[in-house]
């Protein structure tokens, strides 16, 4: 085996040892220690029966009843894994108008997300910009960008709801908010930054205003407009989950919840890991497209 | 009229202590003549490279302006190429890409495929076939300032403006850049404005070198005639009876004198005539041999 090889494969068998060590931990965390009768009367046991938190076996012993077990303590990575492998069978399925299979949560959630991420960057890009280009502009804006960027976007929803009036915009409304500030703030600085020479160069060349916005500004800022878009998605992942659970919007944020509600806590787990697979494979394709338009002095 | 005139230009820019003005230069008049390549050589600070920028359109003047072929510089233009000291390439854009910009903007009615050969042709006379798909990071400090070179040279400027063109260059290569630069100037004639500080870059490739003393204030004390005749090599020039007077002229000048000239002018009032003129042909000129004795 070659050093390069050597390298390159150790973090990938560390990263399983890791896995395997975190699910046989939860795993043993998790088990039920099998029912035991002992100590207890034939009317306390007659009760639980009744109850439905034991059953009797064939041999005449008592066990705990499969079908509550699954609502006693955390569940364990089998009754999760369990839990993933229907749901993703019936990922295609709708049930109702609240029970559609988990690809469907996942596009409503993906589209809620990249619609107002996108319309975010677009206005906070142009806005930027222009403060940008214009220090006075951009001095006697930024106090107001200051106040605004650390309001959580959560704060915005009921105002947006009583405005709007409608869950839907809202929640996009609110990944809007989220994403809009960081973008806004860097573009503003990153086109300010830009090296003089470069807009001297545009200025001696006679570029038109279009040519010398995308010839040079952009490209030129792009870096560090990479860099705010980068925070943007970031909190704009953070938001789209709880304005789903608030707004009662159908999604992966909203599977968290209506399986809080059901409580079925796997469904919780599973939807966790949901929204984690979602959010790697969002920020896997923007860094893809922001390589793009990165370069090095 | 000169082709391109400096005339009575003063720069003033605010004191950093907040009220008042510095003055960076006081009254230069200058006079480039179509096809001359003139140096302005002076300590760092000295307000050289303001003065380019101005004739570049990329400053204003607060006194005086630049003329350039009978018309007053306003702003930038095509007419007025500027190579940067850093370069000054976009590095997001390929060699090409870099030149073509520039090519596309000075003959906007060019067809793709004219616009091609031109930036190739410029491409080939910096010596970078090979490397027009590169970016700038890929290239070391004397190619980019190759392109720098081709870029300017390829919109075909009334005046080329050098801006410390080799500063950033380490000195083995800066010596083949500056005599690629002579030839490309042998083929092209254009006028040239040069700032620097490199003595033997001046006297290499200037017609005439103008000597700037030390800011603030700073003036146009002397201007020397470069009586080595042309074509110019580094190995040729230093065999030429004048060389090392035009040398010694200008190294005395910039050690003993620069700062001089400012420490008159608080002296006494007496109101200068123009620039002296130094031609080392012509043997009247007084040189400054008596001082160095001192």
């Amino acid at each position: 085996m070659t050093m390069g090889s050597k390298s390159t494969q150790h973090p990938f068998f560390i990263s399983v040892f890791f896995l395997g060590l975190f699910l046989f931990a939860w795993h043993i965390a998790t088990i039920n220690p099998p029912f035991d009768p002992t100590g207890k009367t034939d009317e306390e046991l007659l009760v639980m029966e009744f109850n439905g938190d034991i059953m009797q076996t064939d041999d005449g012993g008592y066990t705990w009843n499969p079908e509550k077990e699954k609502l006693k303590g955390v569940p364990g990575p089998l009754t999760v894994a369990e839990k993933a492998w229907v749901e993703l069978n019936e990922a295609f399925v709708i049930k109702g108008t609240n029970d559609h299979g988990i690809a469907f949560l996942v596009g409503y959630t993906v589209s809620r997300f990249s619609v107002g991420f996108l319309t975010a960057s677009v206005v906070a890009i142009l806005v930027g910009i222009i403060l940008g280009l214009n220090q006075m502009l951009f001095r006697a804006v930024n106090p107001f960008i200051q106040i605004l960027k650390p309001i959580s976007p959560l704060a915005w929803m009921p105002l947006l709801l009583y405005t709007v009036k409608d869950p839907k915009w809202t929640a996009i409304l609110v990944v809007f908010m989220a994403a809009i500030w960081p973008t806004l703030a860097t573009t503003a600085f990153g086109v300010n930054s830009l090296r003089k020479e470069y807009l001297q160069v545009a200025a001696i060349l006679q570029l038109s205003w279009f040519k010398r916005l995308y010839k040079v500004i952009l490209p030129g800022a792009a870096p560090t407009i990479v860099n705010g878009l980068r925070i943007s998605f970031g909190s704009a992942l953070v938001a789209v989950v709880p304005a789903e659970m608030l707004l009662g919007e159908l999604g992966v944020g909203y599977l968290s919840w209506i399986e809080w509600n059901n409580l079925d806590i796997a469904g919780v787990l599973f939807a966790i890991l949901v929204v984690g697979t979602v959010g790697v494979i969002l920020d896997s394709g923007f860094n893809k497209l922001a390589g793009l338009v990165t370069y090095r002095e | 009229m000169a082709f391109l005139a400096i005339d009575h230009m003063s720069k003033y820019f605010p004191s950093h202590s907040g009220n008042g003005t510095v003055c960076i230069f006081n009254n230069v008049t200058v006079n480039v003549d179509k096809g001359e390549f003139v140096t302005v050589i002076g300590h760092s600070g000295c307000g050289k490279s303001t003065l380019l920028n101005i004739i570049a359109g990329l400053e204003t003047p607060t006194e005086g302006g630049a003329i350039l072929n009978g018309q007053e510089v306003t702003g930038p233009g095509l007419d007025r190429m500027v190579v940067f000291q850093n370069f000054a390439l976009m590095p997001w854009m390929t060699v090409f890409e870099n030149i073509a910009l520039a090519v596309r903007s000075a003959y906007p009615a060019w067809s793709s495929e004219e616009i091609k050969a031109h930036v190739q042709k410029y491409i080939t006379l910096v010596g970078l076939q090979g490397a027009e798909t590169k970016k700038p990071t890929a290239l070391s400090g004397g190619m980019k300032q190759r392109v720098g070179l081709a870029r300017a040279f390829s919109i075909e400027p009334k005046v080329l403006l050098l801006d410390e063109p080799f500063a950033q260059i380490d000195a083995l290569t800066r010596g083949v850049i500056q005599e690629e630069l002579v030839q490309m100037w042998n083929a092209t004639r254009n006028t040239v404005f040069m700032v620097t500080h490199d003595v033997d870059e001046a006297i290499l490739l200037s017609d005439r070198i103008m000597l700037m003393t030390n800011g603030p204030s700073a003036r146009i004390a002397e201007i020397v005639d470069v009586t080595i005749p042309r074509p110019r090599s580094r190995e040729t020039i230093i065999e030429d009876e004048h060389y090392y007077k035009i040398r010694n002229h200008i190294i005395h000048f910039l050690v003993r004198h620069a700062s001089h000239g400012q420490a008159d002018e608080g002296g006494d009032h007496v109101e200068r005539s123009g620039p002296v003129e130094i031609n080392f042909r012509d043997q009247a000129t007084t040189t400054y041999e008596p001082a160095v004795t001192h």
